[in-house]
């Protein structure tokens, strides 16, 4: 399972493997907001938490219909199935690799990003940790809907739009626990819901992601 | 004699021919009753004005889409655990149902709202949840629409629908917890009855009981194009292998 | 490890192209399948593999023991040609590639990313696999497409001392690869809605195909 991790990882970071593209996304889209909305230092420290999570979570989007696709175009899908690693494993795997490339510099640079939107002190923080917490979340389930729709041939658009209803509850705690914080009202409460969420995904998905698999590999 | 047996095709499909017209007459004669009853001869609301008669379709369509929405869910696990093709057929010919039922409830709702609350949409927890609602119909049609394969396609939305159910209901309490709502429109919906004289109360029963008839009605019509097109595209597939 | 395979059905889209199969594959065998395009033999490896359930019988072979190379090599272009070894080496929990380098020539290789190969060479290389995963029963699809035949040799070496070690081979291949073997046509097991069923078989089909005619 760490050698999958590592070849993941190291296929990420070679020439056309995509790293840091979700990240470029999410400053993109983060210097666009300003534009469209206006300058005003006001209102863009106001919205700031939940742009930042919205961007985050279109950035995370991006890349997921890399994480079953090209191994499956190549033929190592099948050869990782007939592996003496379980499904479950190689779908916790893959969805690791994808938060450690994605998620993780995401919300490494959120806080950073939170300075170009007028966030104020304490929102660094909290952006900071509710993606810390929200961002497993999102690879997992988007690691659900890539197993999906890893046969299809053209399943990007389709992933997006099974993948994004799926992604509202932890937007929705995830962006409310970050607004709370930054306001200096308590948050504990969507954090917490959060991080259910989160531990959930990652215990029960695996194996609903595993089953997908094996139907689109028959 | 099993509830199972009717999980089989060939009995299934000759007990819905037979059953089928006597719904198609029972819908009609409950639906259209009580609709002339709620629309025509339900006194006028005072506080609400006539806008009000639109409950009769906006409640029973409402309820509806929540209801096949949970009928999926059960077919899609009939279809897991027993793999009846009928089961996860029905889930496939309800969604279609269903979509239209929540865009139902969503318009009306609007033009509803608009006298009621001065406003077509509002981020209120019930709609909002009902849009969120209506997605999830959206990705599970469009996942069956994807796929070739009758069987494949069974499998994968079934998974959908049973971890869309979780993420639906997570949903409905997140949704509620970030905006506690606004919503004065809940006294007229069933869980608080005793705001609704009878009144308007028999004949909203009514149209409740016909809303669900014609949905039996649409879904064994649906159920039953669904079993032939599967059957058609078995015979392709044969056909073109016999070419190879 | 012996692969045994009786009163066999396997489909495609759900649809049977191959019924009533029966063989035995025992260690120290190398079998070859063949048939036609498109007869099924692909269904079959992949079926045998574990990748698809039969429709009707089993397979008494343990998937553990089983390895599959299919038409499609599963290299990663960006990888070394060792890198991609290593890692199909690690997932099986062996260390020791040089057997495989050595048997299938690519020692100069090695540094090289995959994506620089020919086809030739990334057919070796996808067939040095095999070597790596430490599994007995060898399932081949079409293993020698694009070899030329100074590989072939190679390839048929690698088979015979595999074989000749207690390993078994079931090969789908087109062209004679000079080995002891046995064959097995598909031909005559070719699904047909006229040829008489057994029980099982009928009961596998029933649920659907027959239930409206």
């Amino acid at each position: 399972m760490i050698a999958l991790l590592v070849r993941d990882l190291r296929l990420a970071m070679r020439a056309g493997g995509g790293f840091g593209l979700g990240l470029a996304f999410f400053l993109i889209v983060s210097t666009l907001v300003p534009f469209g909305v206006g300058p005003e230092a006001k209102i863009l420290s106001r919205i700031a938490p939940g742009i930042l999570w919205v961007g985050a979570l279109l950035a995370c989007l991006l890349s997921l219909d890399r994480i079953f696709q090209l191994d499956f175009e190549d033929g190592s899908l099948d050869l990782l199935a007939t592996a003496p690693i379980p499904m479950e494993g190689i779908v916790t795997v893959k969805a690791l690799a994808h938060w450690l490339v994605t998620g993780l510099p995401l919300t490494l640079a959120a806080p950073l990003l939170g300075m170009l939107m007028n966030l104020e002190r304490p929102g660094h923080f909290w952006i900071f940790l509710t993606l810390l917490i929200g961002t497993p979340a999102l690879s997992m389930i988007g690691a659900f809907g890539a197993a999906l729709t890893v046969g299809l041939k053209r399943g990007g658009l389709l992933l997006s739009l099974l993948v994004l209803p799926l992604y509202i509850p932890t937007l929705i705690f995830g962006a409310e626990a970050a607004t709370r914080g930054t306001a200096g009202l308590p948050a504990s409460t969507p954090l917490l819901m959060m991080a259910g969420i989160t531990a959930g995904s990652i215990a029960l998905l695996p194996f609903a992601a595993a089953a997908a698999l094996r139907v689109n590999l028959r | 004699m099993s509830l199972w047996e009717f999980a089989n095709p060939v009995k299934f499909m000759a007990l819905s021919g037979k059953v089928l017209p006597w719904v198609i007459g029972l819908c009609t004669v409950t639906l259209i009753p009580g609709l002339i009853w709620g629309f025509f001869f339900t006194p006028e609301a005072s506080n609400f004005g006539n806008s009000v008669k639109i409950i009769y379709i906006h409640v029973p369509s409402a309820m509806m889409a929540i209801n096949i929405w949970v009928m999926m869910l059960v077919t899609s696990l009939i279809w897991v655990v027993r793999r009846h093709h009928v089961s996860v057929r029905a889930a496939k010919a309800a969604a279609l149902i269903g979509v239209t039922m929540t865009v139902i409830a969503l318009i009306t709702g609007a033009i509803w709202g608009q006298p009621m609350w001065g406003t077509y949409w509002a981020w209120d927890p019930r709609l909002t949840s009902f849009l969120i609602l209506f997605l999830f119909y959206l990705g599970y049609m469009a996942l069956w629409a994807a796929i070739d394969n009758p069987d494949t396609a069974a499998d994968l939305t079934s998974v959908l629908c049973i971890v869309g159910s979780v993420f639906a209901v997570l949903s409905r309490y997140a949704v509620n917890f970030w905006n506690q709502g606004l919503h004065q429109g809940a006294s007229l919906s069933l869980d608080k009855e005793e705001h609704v004289s009878d009144v308007y109360f028999q004949p909203l029963l009514l149209c409740l009981a016909g809303f669900t008839l014609l949905f039996v009605a649409l879904l064994l019509v649906r159920t039953r194009t669904e079993l032939r097109l599967v059957r058609l595209h078995r015979l392709e597939v044969r056909e073109r292998m016999k070419d190879a | 490890m012996e692969l045994r395979v009786e009163n066999l059905t396997v489909a495609r889209g759900g649809v049977p192209v191959l019924e009533g199969l029966a063989f035995t594959l025992s260690p120290g065998q190398v079998l070859i399948l063949c048939g036609p395009n498109g007869s099924g033999k692909t269904t079959l490896l992949r079926t045998l593999a574990g990748l698809q359930p039969p429709l009707v019988g089993s397979v008494s072979a343990d998937p553990e023991q089983i390895t599959y190379g299919a038409h499609a090599d599963g290299l990663k272009a960006t990888l070394s040609v060792e890198e991609n070894l290593r890692f199909w080496a690690s997932v099986h929990g062996l260390s020791d590639i040089a057997p495989a380098v050595d048997g299938f020539n690519l020692r100069g290789l090695l540094e090289r990313p995959s994506a620089n190969l020919s086809a030739g060479q990334k057919r070796r290389l996808g067939l040095a696999r095999l070597l790596v995963t430490g599994r007995p029963i060898w399932l081949l699809d079409e293993p020698t497409v694009s070899l030329d035949a100074a590989s072939v040799t190679l390839f048929a070496d690698a088979v015979r001392s595999h074989v000749a070690g207690g390993g078994s081979a079931l090969i789908a291949t087109h062209i004679d690869l000079g080995l002891q073997a046995e064959t097995l046509d598909v031909g005559p097991f070719k699904a047909n809605a006229n040829r008489p069923r057994s029980d099982d078989q009928r009961d596998a089909y029933a649920d659907f195909d027959e239930a409206f005619l």
